[in-house]
């Protein structure tokens, strides 16, 4: 489990992929800080933030596309499924390589906040912490369903471009979810609305229920990537 | 070492593998003849964990793949008919991928270089595998096998797409490996089979139609089924003799090779050598032989021959 990790996220930086991935971020992260912060005047992130969420709608399939689907169309998975690594090992090394190294550009574009200390007060530590974690626990969810998308297809685009679809869906049935008047479809659908969740975080609330609803989609999808692989097997 | 019991694989409605039983002992090279779509791949994607079959058993060592992949996979090293390579990488970092993958205990850095050093793949050891020819890369996947000193080498078809010198190098290779390994190796090439392996198991529409040791599998292809003769001398004479010779099956002429010499094709009976004969009688009756070559047997004729003809043929399948 501990070679895969490794070697995919070494793979990140051997092709442009990772470069892209940390370079783009980072300039967005950027841009959305001075525009919610430093132009608008006001140490409040929960606007930041929520740009930041919109902005994995192209940055995590980014990272995902590649981590079933190359695997399947270059045959290595005949390596990897011949190897005495189990199914839910193979599944969570990739998980957690795109997980650090999103976590890890996250982290890293938390320095822009240091721009606000003494310019304009102060940011509310905690507060920030519990919306950090909101968009951490977001992006776990959306990587595991960017790879669960990736293990559906051989081909990388068709995996990306699902994944931006799904994750389009998931976050805007927040905006769709008000206008509906059937009180019980409402609720469903609120239920799968990933970005209602974010909002208890963006409060600065630290919330269990939210944190184990974005773990159970986490699991969820990593259960269904085990899932399609077991399957294939018996095909 | 091996076992296979009462393998049955399908795809939706077709047949993949249709009740495979057999048994490797160690030290054993195995051969797995069939043509192509006999099932062979699919045979050894069970043997080696990356399908499950539909029903029956497949034990490495004892082991049920099934019920311990782990322990039953890590006495195998494989090579898929396609060698899993990440072309990103160089031979060294992939071979230290695989070591860390199999969970090798082994000191790493001399257990690698020696793998490198059976596999010849010592020259190209720090560069990327995209850059390496077609014989190269085959030769890293053998080495990717290797890694973890497996007791069980399984090669899928290791020679395909490579030039005859290198279809030599890997041959000569897996011969070295034989003497401390189990190997089974796939191929539909009749000659690498008896180049290389102790038995033979042959494999068509996913039955096994023969199952029995190289010299014994020699014995009964030997005797050449089909001449190419180069005869001198009027046409329908010589068409009618060959016709009328003891031990042909049939004859046919193919075509003028030069003034007054014609080709012809000559099927004989069932495991009779008629080559001498021929000859003598053609001499006899004052037609020059001018040529005469005894066609290799195709793995089709082989089965027909295993199995006696075509209607038996049909029905095995």
């Amino acid at each position: 489990m501990g070679a895969i990790y490794r070697r995919e996220l070494r793979a990140y930086f051997i092709s442009p992929v990772g470069y892209v991935f940390v370079g783009v971020f980072l300039c967005l992260a950027g841009a959305f800080f001075a525009l919610s912060t430093l132009y608008s005047g006001t140490t409040s992130l929960s606007s930041y933030f929520t740009y930041v969420l919109m902005s994995f709608v192209v940055l995590i399939p980014l990272l995902t596309m590649r981590l079933f689907s190359e695997e399947r169309k270059s045959r290595t998975e005949q390596l990897l499924l011949t190897s005495p690594v189990s199914l839910w090992g193979m599944v969570m090394a990739k998980f957690f390589a795109a997980f650090t190294l999103f976590g890890a550009t996250l982290l890293v574009s938390c320095l822009n906040f240091l721009f606000i200390k003494g310019e304009y007060g102060a940011i509310n530590v905690p507060v920030m912490l519990a919306q950090l974690l909101g968009v951490l626990l977001c992006g776990a969810a959306f990587c595991a369903l960017g790879i669960f998308l990736s293990s559906l297809t051989e081909n990388q685009l068709i995996a990306a471009l699902t994944s931006i679809g799904a994750i389009v869906a998931m976050l805007g049935l927040g905006f769709i979810t008000s206008g509906i008047e059937n009180t019980a479809l409402r609720v469903t659908l609120k239920w799968f609305s990933v970005s209602d969740r974010f909002y208890t975080f963006s409060y600065g609330l630290f919330d269990f229920v939210s944190l184990f609803y974005y773990v159970s989609i986490a699991f969820v999808f990593l259960f269904l990537t085990v899932r399609v692989l077991e399957k294939r097997r018996w095909a | 070492m091996i076992e296979l019991s009462h393998i049955v694989k399908r795809f939706g409605d077709k047949l993949a593998v249709d009740d495979v039983s057999f048994a490797v002992g160690e030290g054993e090279i195995v051969g797995f003849l069939g043509p192509n779509g006999a099932g062979k791949t699919t045979t050894l994607s069970i043997l080696t964990g990356y399908l499950s079959a539909t029903s029956g058993t497949a034990k490495i060592g004892g082991v049920d793949i099934l019920e311990h992949p782990a322990e039953a996979k890590r006495q195998i090293g494989f090579l898929p008919e396609y060698a899993p390579l990440y072309l990103d990488m160089t031979v060294e970092e992939y071979l230290g991928f695989v070591y860390e993958l199999k969970g090798v205990k082994l000191p790493r850095a001399a257990h690698l270089c020696e793998i490198a050093a059976v596999a010849r793949v010592e020259d190209v050891y720090r560069r990327v595998i995209k850059n390496l020819s077609k014989g190269y890369r085959q030769r890293v996947g053998i080495a990717a096998a290797l890694v973890g000193n497996p007791k069980i080498l399984v090669f899928d078809e290791p020679t395909v797409g490579l030039d005859p010198a290198q279809i030599v190098e890997i041959r000569n290779l897996i011969r070295t490996l034989g003497r401390d390994h189990t190997i089974i190796l796939s191929t539909h090439i009749l000659s690498e089979v008896q180049a290389v392996c102790d038995r033979i198991v042959v494999i068509d529409g996913g039955k096994i139609l023969a199952d029995k040791s190289t010299a014994e599998f020699v014995e009964i292809t030997q005797a050449p089924t089909r001449l190419n003769l180069r005869i001198e001398g009027e046409q329908a004479d010589v068409l009618r003799f060959l016709r009328s010779f003891n031990g042909v099956k049939s004859a046919e002429a193919l075509a003028r090779a030069e003034e007054g010499v014609y080709t012809y094709f000559v099927q004989t009976a069932e495991g009779k050598d008629i080559r001498r004969d021929l000859f003598f009688a053609l001499a006899e009756h004052d037609f020059p032989v001018l040529g005469m070559e005894a066609l290799g047997m195709s793995v089709e004729d082989i089965f027909l021959r295993l199995v006696g003809g075509d209607d038996n043929r049909k029905e095995v399948r």
